[in-house]
This record gives structure tokens, sequence and C-alpha cells, in this order.
């Protein structure tokens, strides 16, 4: 008996790790995001071309050995574009959740598991933020900060606030009810070391899947601001500004639409996979 | 009686709720010497559990402390800021729960879950606390315990995880432990060792132990003093000898009687007829009164006056008129 009990139990992230590694979904939803990370670290070197370079005489040209996606309206290549759309679409995947979820986060522990005050406080600040239909909240922070891709960013990331900020205080309500943290206290704990030392952690899990699920929707709204012209700007190699201008060749040069289309939706496809493998993998039901 | 460690006077704890107030603990008074072991018995529900997490001023709303006084080795618990608060818990007074497994924080070693209070409050450095947590849990009888340290809590039995709450609450040497049924949840083997080795580790730090429990057995083995609850009072206090001997409130005989006794074979345990009252209804008289025995014999006080407490011997008391009549 003391033989097993005492090896060394392998650590949480390891089993965690071990799981989604031999997860179908998260192998192929792991597969597309090495892909994009790899592009974005390393596009200097992978892309063909300057995704800048114009050629007015090479405008619209088809796939080819030269141009493997083929070439937008003002001949630049589409396949070296994509490749540095890439950082722009993991730096909208970033900004925004770190924005969305910090906040979220924060309000929602300081509710949950704070003082009963800063729980009336917070809830009716983000059922106002609720009571906005999300669009009309993100075309104001536009409309206030200017259109620019940092803008639709953070307009985003606000948007999303409410809902992080309601699944954390509902875990947090939950684990603050735990034993161990009535233990905690009575070990002497302070509130802002129970709330972030022992109430966060415990959260984590649901907090992973709920941005799992939330990041690929943000992604896809600050895409579809950029289509908007609400975004990134032109001629900045930027998924959902490259569909702006391609949108009016539809009929005569598909591949400008389709090249950014599709790497938009393998993209969110990726993250879509990988999140339902980290709810597979992390749900306590299934565990 | 030498200076007491900790000294409650009228203590009352409500739950205001929707439906009423819950009188969970109403007018407790209790003493407890440096280093004594009482025990803290009554039925569920009787406000043991509440009075406990009072003492440490540990009750979250709707619950509320009324009124009453604690005071505590000199000082005055009830007049603390939360700074105050938190050194009084875990240097002042230390508490171990009913259901060790989930009293232990799941995400975190065992090791580090005894050595982060001695961080914070003993200013040890990570080294020396992590050494420190090593000496706990082989001092609480954890076999291996350099391995054991790095453990999380689902991989310990209930034995084992209540010894490393013995540890994580003796860490810092209280004057006083609160142990709210801490083998109540254990198989009945494991309990015995959980008893004995709170005793040993409150001896050999000089801590003072409360022990709530709804097992009279466990207090005759284990305590120097006995205090009994009913419906949120403490209803007879006095020394084990006494109270076993001489038990003068009512409902204490009954608790004595419904204790199966080893060797003396009866059919049925004796039971004490109908139940505790309901605490949200005002009690006028004594909350005993009607399951009681003796009451017929003393008449109309009982339903009309509270009790007082009343001598009963050297070092015991318990409220109930007989003693008065006699």
């Amino acid at each position: 008996m003391s033989g097993t009990l005492a090896a060394a139990p392998p650590s949480r992230l390891a089993w965690v790790m071990d799981r989604l590694w031999h997860h179908r979904s998260a192998q192929l939803g792991g597969a597309i995001l090495a892909v994009i990370l790899l592009s974005a670290a390393f596009a200097e070197f992978i892309a063909p071309h300057d995704p800048m370079a114009i050629d007015t005489l090479r405008r619209l040209s088809p796939p080819s050995a030269t141009h493997w996606l083929g070439t937008d309206e003002v001949g630049r290549d589409l396949a070296s574009r994509l490749i540095f759309g890439t950082r722009y679409f993991l730096m909208i995947c970033l900004v925004t959740t770190v924005i969305a979820a910090g906040a979220g986060t924060v309000l929602g522990l300081i509710s949950g598991a704070g003082p009963l005050v800063a729980d009336a406080v917070i809830m009716r600040f983000v059922d106002v933020l609720l009571a906005f239909p999300t669009i009309l909240l993100v075309l104001a922070v536009i409309a206030i900060l200017g259109p620019s891709l940092l803008t639709a960013m953070v307009a985003v990331g606000i948007g999303n606030i409410p809902g992080y900020a309601r699944l954390i205080r509902s875990a947090a309500l939950t684990v603050r009810r735990e034993e161990y943290v009535e233990a905690a206290r009575a070990l002497g704990a302070s509130e802002l070391r129970i709330i972030f030392g022992t109430v966060l952690p415990n959260i984590v899990s649901p907090l992973i899947v709920y941005t799992s699920y939330a990041m690929p929707l943000a992604a896809l709204a600050a895409a579809a601001l950029s289509f908007l012209g609400l975004g990134a700007q032109p001629p900045a190699p930027e998924w959902g500004a490259m569909l702006v201008n391609a949108r009016s060749f539809l009929f005569t040069a598909w591949w400008a639409v389709a090249a950014p289309g599709l790497a938009i939706f393998a993209a969110i496809l990726g993250l879509n996979l990988l999140g339902n493998a980290l709810r597979d993998v992390l749900d306590p039901r299934d565990a | 009686m030498p200076e007491p460690l900790l000294s409650v006077r009228g203590l009352a704890t409500h739950f205001v709720t929707r439906r009423g107030t819950l009188r969970a603990v109403d007018g407790v008074d209790l003493d407890l010497a440096p280093g004594e072991v009482l025990g803290l018995v009554g039925e569920s529900g009787c406000g043991k559990t509440v009075l406990a997490l009072s003492l440490m001023r540990l009750v979250e709303p709707p619950g509320r402390i009324v009124a009453g006084r604690i005071a505590f080795d000199g000082s005055d618990v009830m007049a603390m800021d939360d700074k105050a608060l938190s050194r009084l818990r875990g240097r002042g007074m230390g508490m171990i729960f009913q259901q060790p497994r989930t009293s232990l924080d799941p995400l975190i070693r065992i090791g580090n879950q005894i050595s982060e209070p001695l961080m914070q409050h003993a200013g040890m450095s990570r080294a020396a606390a992590a050494r420190e947590a090593i000496a706990l849990l082989e001092a609480v009888g954890i076999p291996a315990a350099q391995a054991r340290a790095k453990s999380y809590p689902h991989e310990l039995s209930g034995g084992q995880a209540q010894r490393v709450m013995i540890a994580i609450a003796l860490s810092l040497k209280p004057r006083l432990l609160i142990a709210d049924e801490p083998t109540t949840s254990l198989d009945v083997t494991v309990q015995a060792q959980i008893l004995a080795l709170l005793r040993e580790r409150c001896q050999a730090l000089g801590t003072a132990l409360i022990l709530v429990t709804h097992d009279i057995g466990v207090v005759a083995q284990l305590a120097d003093g006995v205090a009994v609850m009913y419906a949120g009072r403490v209803v007879e206090q006095g020394s084990v000898a006494a109270i076993f001997a001489r038990p003068a409130h009512p409902y204490t005989q009954g608790l004595l009687q419904s204790a199966p006794v080893l060797g003396a074979r009866r059919d049925r345990l004796n039971a004490i007829e109908g139940n505790i009252p309901d605490l949200s209804q005002p009690i006028a008289g004594c909350a005993f009164a009607p399951r009681c025995e003796a009451r017929a014999a003393i008449g109309q006080r009982c339903d009309t006056d509270p009790p007082v407490p009343l001598p009963a011997g050297q070092d015991h008391m318990a409220r109930c008129w007989r003693l008065a009549a006699a």
C-alpha cells in the first residue's frame, strides 16, 4: 500500500494534457491552431511574397504555382496575406478575451464571493450591459472611439464582459459554500486571499470551458466588424477586411473571397473543436 | 477555577429569514480553562455547530450574533476588527470540521495547505514552512510524510484527511481548538484513533479543546468537562465525573439513558419522546418542558419562566427549576 501511495501523483495539468492528446477533436483543432500559431510566428519565412506588394499587372489572377491562392484586385498575393493575417486573428482572440475574461472574472468573483453590496451593484451594472443588444453596444463604443482594429477589439471585449461575469459569479457562489472555504476562513485567511487564492483556482475549469466557446465567437464578431469597415482598415491583411473589396468580384474571381472566408471558417472551426475537447476533458461530471 | 481562557456570556446567534427568526443560539454561557477539554453535546439541530462558529465569529448571513460577550485570552472577541479576527483565527483558535475531505482545498497539495498559514501568520520562509509541514504530518501519524506532502486531498482516506486537518489547525499552536463532530463521518475503527490523536496533540501543545459531538460516549472518554446544549442553550455544565454520576437536568438524564452500555443487555434503547422545539417560535418557559418527565412534579413554573442556572454541586450547574425546589 505504501508503495503506491508514496509515488508522487501526476499533476492535474499533465493529466489534462494527456487526455487532450488522445481526444479526436482536440487533435484536429490543435492541428489547425498549431498551423495558425506557426504561420504567425514565422510569417516572414513562410510567405512566398510580400503581403502588401501591389502588382497591377497580375490583378485577380487565379491560383497558380507562383500565387498559390491567386491574387486580389490590386495583385497582392492572397496566400501571403492569409499567412500574415494569422497575426491579426491571434491578436483579436487574445485582446478580446483578455478584456472580457479579465474584467468579467474580477467582477464575477467580487460579486459572487465578496460583500453583498458589491454583488448588488455589479449585477445591476451587468444587467444594464445585457439590456443593450450587443451589436448596439459595440457600435456605440466604436462611435465614441472611432473605427479602428483596436476599437473593434475593445468593443467586442466589453460586449462579452456580462457573459463572463455571470458565469464566474454563479461558479463563485457555489465554491464559496464549500467547507474548504470555511476552513480557510477559520485559519484567518483574509477575504481577498480567499477570493483570489481559494475561490478563483477552483473555478478555473468552467472559465476555460466558457472561454473556449466565447473566444471564437468574439473573433468572428471582430471579423464581422472589419467587414463592415468598423475594424481593421485596408490595406491591413486582416481576414474580415480582405473580404470587403473582394466581394465585388465574387462572380469573376471567387478565390479572392474564398481564401479569407475559408481561413476564418477553418480558424473558428479549430477553436471550436479544441473547445469541445476541453469541455469533455475538464467537465468534472465526466472525469 | 483558574482564570478562564474562554468566557462566553449571553451569546445569541439568530438567523433572520423570510419565514421568521431562527434562534439557533439563544443565551449561551460557557467557561473554559486553559488546556481543558470540554465536550459540547446535544442532539442534531440544537445549535452546537452555530455556537462553535460564533465563537470564532464565522457565522455568515443570514446568521448574525445579536447579543452576548465573548472574552478569549483577555481580549474581547466581539469588538475585534477584521485584522484582529484574522490573527485570532489560526493563532488563537483553530477549527476542524465534520467532513475532513471537503475541508481541504481539492487543488492544493496537502503539504502546501499546511505551510500556507505558517508563511502567512508565523512569517516563515517557504522552505522552513515546507520542512515544518512534513514534521507536522509526522506528528499526526501520517506515514511517509515527505512523499505524502505532495498528495492531493482526493488521494487521502477520510481518516488521513482528518489527520491532515488536525495538523493544519494545530500548526500555529492555537490556545483553543474547536472540533466540530470530528469523527462523525469516519469509520468506527478510525474514530478512536482520531480521538486519541486529538487528545495527544492538544496535551502536547497545551491547547484547550472544545469537542462538539452528539456521542456522549466520546465525551466520557476524552473530556474534562461537559456542556449539554438543548434548543440553543447550555442546559447543564459541569465536570465529566459529576455529570455522568449525578446528571441534574432531565434532558441530560435522558441522553445518558439513551446511550447503549456495554455489557448491559437491553432489548430496546431508551429514547426521549418528542422532538426539539421549533426554534423560530418564541419559547416562554423551559424549552424542554414539553418532553420533560420531571415537569409534572414541578408544575406551572416550567411553562412560564425560563430556568436560570442553578447550582447542582461543585462546579456543576443546570438550568432546571427542579433544583430550585429541592
